[in-house]
């Protein structure tokens, strides 16, 4: 019997370790959060829980189910709460050696937890993008993924009168969850042009909505939009937020296919809050720490049957590619059926590649463009921890091209986020002027999280 | 005269401002950015403390004087004050054991005799100059010349300045082969972006080196000594000084290939703080290794028990180029003529960096150098049995 160890429970991890338990394996799953679920499920404590959860959540039915049996399982160990700081290579055998603390995020002495599983899956998930814009500081400015959250976890809405801009599907998913929580949304304002959504889309997403069967998500939210009649704008940004000491207006403008704003097309929309998300980032730390070989375009690279370049170590969801709930959870449970010696029923590999293709169409039409710097301002904040401001970026010729030394000159990512926040943006600016040279990436994190000296001091 | 200078750290910096000072025509060729590599990879000390007497500490000796002047040098040259973080703080360095303390009294009067300013403290007096420090210290040595640097920040300025005074900097050309004449001597090198010529080729690639020595066809034993640091996330400032456990000298001059460790503990300007710091010989492997990590947390406790509490939020490290006889070489290879070495400064390269260039711009103009150059003359005694020349 062979064990096997998932790293986050969302919607990949869960299926995965499910799969994995159904070919015969030994399981341990591990999240950060109190709760399993992950983003995508972020609900509510059982203590507090609310009576309309399933309509907030797309699947809530199947994420119960995944859940009562993983926490009923035999054979099944769940540990929440517990976040993973570093992993090694391992060569005896395990796929790697997971170094974890358990307990409460605040404590000052976590429990050392040290698994070294034949099998290891990753599915650590996405972190939302927010590109920066002038005012992207103020309070009111939300991630999409923030105002989400507050919204699922808390039944709270960010504000009274909110845009939601950015671009990609989650935004409707955002405006979506902000109505149902009472908010007022003013606007979705997406900055791929209709040209970019009619080649990614074919036509109109609704109208890919209504022909694809696992689009229901989005006709949901689509309808919603219907009826609550929001304008949807297409190659549009907010490109500076307004207000004193709160957001209290935005500006808007039409882009152009590279995502550059035009000329004399602004206009001011009141708002009290803003939800902003230009698409994700894959959490791809442990990734790189296991060894496992990352893509060109920064997703961990895996085979058909989620194998990575690592023997033992398999990565599915938005690790290997944005591509939403129902390819992560495909590539979950094929993982998790692989890492655990199981066979892969042909319709699921089937599936895996229906899901796939759309992902790239998502891609095509909403992936972010280099136009987009042309809106910042010399002192718009880049690096928030730090404190950088763009002007601080936008280097001249002839200065450093190594993304290492560049950092340590200006400071941008080194704060307590270590650049979670800015760093691919950070590289985007650098790439464009002075250029950078070799292989280091933003995304080579090898503390994966902040660790007191006492939790893991040893002579 | 055209110098081609080989790396873009801090060694190539100092060198190509110091050689375009003296009228050289200078290009500094680098296969990646500049200030990438060990330059970025360390904590910055400029550091007589942990020297014994003997060459090196007087290189060390005479960058110090250098780095004192070079804030005011570079203010002078681009009217504005040089973001490099330097910091004479000075350099506390204690002892936890009667054994250790003794050592350490030892070491320190030894140091004196050479001219070091060291300062024997009791461990009371030890407290008063950094007030969280542990009270189970048995003995203190105060060096008031040790100094800090933000090592990336202060290659960068260095650069600047030599491309200000003319030189040229090629990113991203990485040195292929030699250019040789009819006779033999080198006259440049063949880069993947195209040939540049030179009169003279010095190769300050750090512990690439050695590699870069191999192309141009003779054998330098440069190897990579792995170090690795731990930063914790900002807090109001509480050490005060450079502090050292003084286990601290004999991890820089042993041989040992093992995982060793010792605590070098300090604040930064941007309100972290600096925990180094292991050595080991890995060759260039980076792997993190959880088992340094642990060492490195437990050895900053020992010295400061309020860092138990504190978060470490990253790691980082590099690479420190060491030859087999522990001393940096610097000079003309008479094994290959038209090329120089200035190389192998283990762990100290940035402190050691300054007096480096200045005995390359001395040796290259035939003049007097300020201190004797020959204990790092590439043909130096010690080196000889570890160079078969081979000259392509």
């Amino acid at each position: 019997m062979s064990d096997v160890l998932v790293i986050g429970a969302g919607p990949a991890g869960l299926h995965a370790a499910s799969r994995a338990l159904d070919a015969g394996a030994e399981v341990t799953v591990l999240d950060a959060h109190d709760l399993v679920g992950g983003q995508f499920w972020r609900h509510l404590p059982d203590d507090r829980a609310a009576a309309d959860e399933a309509q907030l959540h797309h699947g809530w039915k199947s994420f119960q189910q995944l859940r009562v049996r993983l926490e009923e399982h035999p054979r099944c160990r769940v540990l929440t709460g517990t976040e993973v700081w570093a992993i090694e290579p391992e060569e005896h055998g395990a796929a790697a050696r997971v170094h974890a603390l358990s307990g409460p995020s605040g404590a000052l002495r976590r429990e050392e937890v040290l698994l070294t599983p034949e099998r290891l899956v990753l599915a650590t998930g996405a972190h939302d993008r927010v590109l920066p814009f002038p005012g992207w500081d103020l309070p009111g400015v939300f991630s999409a993924g923030a105002a989400q959250a507050l919204a699922k976890a808390e039944r709270v809405a960010v504000g009274e009168r909110v845009l939601v801009a950015g671009a990609g599907p989650f935004l409707l998913a955002t405006a979506a969850s902000l109505i149902a929580t009472g908010a007022t949304v003013v606007g979705v304002h997406e900055a791929a042009g209709p040209s970019a959504l009619c080649r990614g889309w074919l036509s109109r997403p609704w109208e890919l909505a209504s022909s694809a069967r696992k689009l229901t998500e989005l006709a949901a939210y689509v309808t919603g939009h219907l009826r609550h009649r929001i304008p949807y704008v297409a190659g549009s940004a907010v490109i500076a937020a307004e207000g004193n000491g709160r957001v209290e207006s935005v500006r808007v403008t039409r882009l152009d296919r590279d995502w550059r704003p035009v000329a004399r097309t602004e206009r001011d929309i009141a708002v009290d809050a803003v939800a902003v998300s230009h698409g994700f980032t894959p959490r791809l730390e442990l990734a790189i720490a296991a060894g496992c070989a990352i893509t060109a375009d920064r997703f961990v690279a895996v085979d058909a049957r989620q194998a990575t370049t690592v023997p033992g170590v398999y990565a599915a969801g938005e690790l290997t590619g944005i591509g939403g709930m129902a390819l992560s959870a495909v590539e979950g449970a094929i993982a998790g059926l692989e890492a655990a010696g199981g066979v892969i029923p042909r319709q699921l590999l089937a599936e895996r590649a229906r899901q796939r293709a759309f992902a790239i169409r998502l891609e095509r039409a909403h992936g972010i463009r280099p136009g987009w710097t042309d809106w910042l301002c010399d002192d718009t904040t880049i690096c928030r921890c730090e404190d950088v401001p763009f002007g601080a970026l936008s280097l001249t010729e002839g200065a450093t091209q190594s993304l290492r030394a560049a950092k340590l000159s200006t400071r941008a990512g080194l704060g307590s986020c270590q650049g979670r926040t800015c760093g691919r943006t950070v590289e985007e600016i650098l790439r464009q002027s002075p250029g950078l040279l070799g292989t280091t990436t933003t995304d080579q994190r090898p503390i994966a999280a902040p660790v007191r000296l006492g939790e893991f001091a040893r002579e | 005269m055209h110098v081609v200078i080989v790396g873009a750290g801090i060694v190539g910096a100092a060198c190509a401002r110091r050689l375009a000072a003296d009228g050289h025509d200078v290009t500094i060729v680098d296969r990646g950015g500049a200030a990438g590599g060990t330059s970025a990879s360390g904590e910055g000390n400029l550091l007589l403390s942990d020297k014994e007497p003997g060459a090196e500490l007087e290189l060390a000796q005479f960058s110090a004087r250098l780095w004192g002047e070079l804030p005011n040098a570079l203010a002078g040259e681009t009217g504005r004050v040089p973001a490099i973080e330097y910091d004479a703080k000075g350099g506390l360095v204690v002892a936890l054991t009667d054994e250790g303390a003794h050592a350490l009294g030892q070491f320190a009067s030894g140091q004196s005799g050479a001219g070091v300013d060291a300062r024997p403290i009791t461990p009371g007096e030890a407290r008063r100059y950094e007030p969280w420090l542990s009270d189970r210290v048995t003995g203190a040595v105060f060096y008031p010349q040790d100094a800090q640097v933000q090592p990336a920040a202060a290659t960068l300025a260095l650069l600047e300045s030599a491309t200000d005074g003319g030189a040229r900097l090629l990113q991203g050309h990485e040195v292929l082969g030699p250019l040789l004449d009819s006779a033999g001597t080198l006259t440049g090198v063949r880069t993947s972006r195209g040939q540049v010529s030179a009169d003279r080729v010095l190769i300050a690639a750090g512990p690439w080196s050695g590699a870069v020595a191999e192309r141009l066809g003779v054998r330098l034993p440069v190897l990579p000594r792995r170090g690795m640091i731990l930063v914790t996330t900002r807090m109001p400032r509480r050490i005060l000084h450079k502090v050292y456990d003084a286990d601290y000298v004999g991890a820089v001059t042993s041989d040992d290939a093992d995982l060793q460790v010792s605590s070098v503990v300090e604040s930064t300007a941007a309100g972290t703080v600096l925990i180094g710091s292991s050595r080991q010989r890995t060759g260039f492997d980076d792997t993190l290794q959880v088992v340094a990590l642990r060492r490195i947390a437990a050895r900053a406790i020992r010295l400061f028990p309020f860092l138990a509490d504190v978060p470490m939020m990253r790691s980082y490290g590099g690479f420190r180029p060491y030859l087999p006889d522990h001393l940096p070489v610097i000079g003309a290879d008479p094994r290959l003529p038209g090329l120089w070495h200035a190389t192998g400064h283990e762990g100290a390269g940035i402190g050691l960096s300054l007096g480096t260039a200045e005995l390359v711009a001395d040796l290259m103009a035939g003049r007097q150098c300020t201190i004797d150059p020959a204990p790092f003359a590439p043909d130096r005694p010690s080196l000889a049995p570890h160079l078969e020349a081979e000259v392509a």
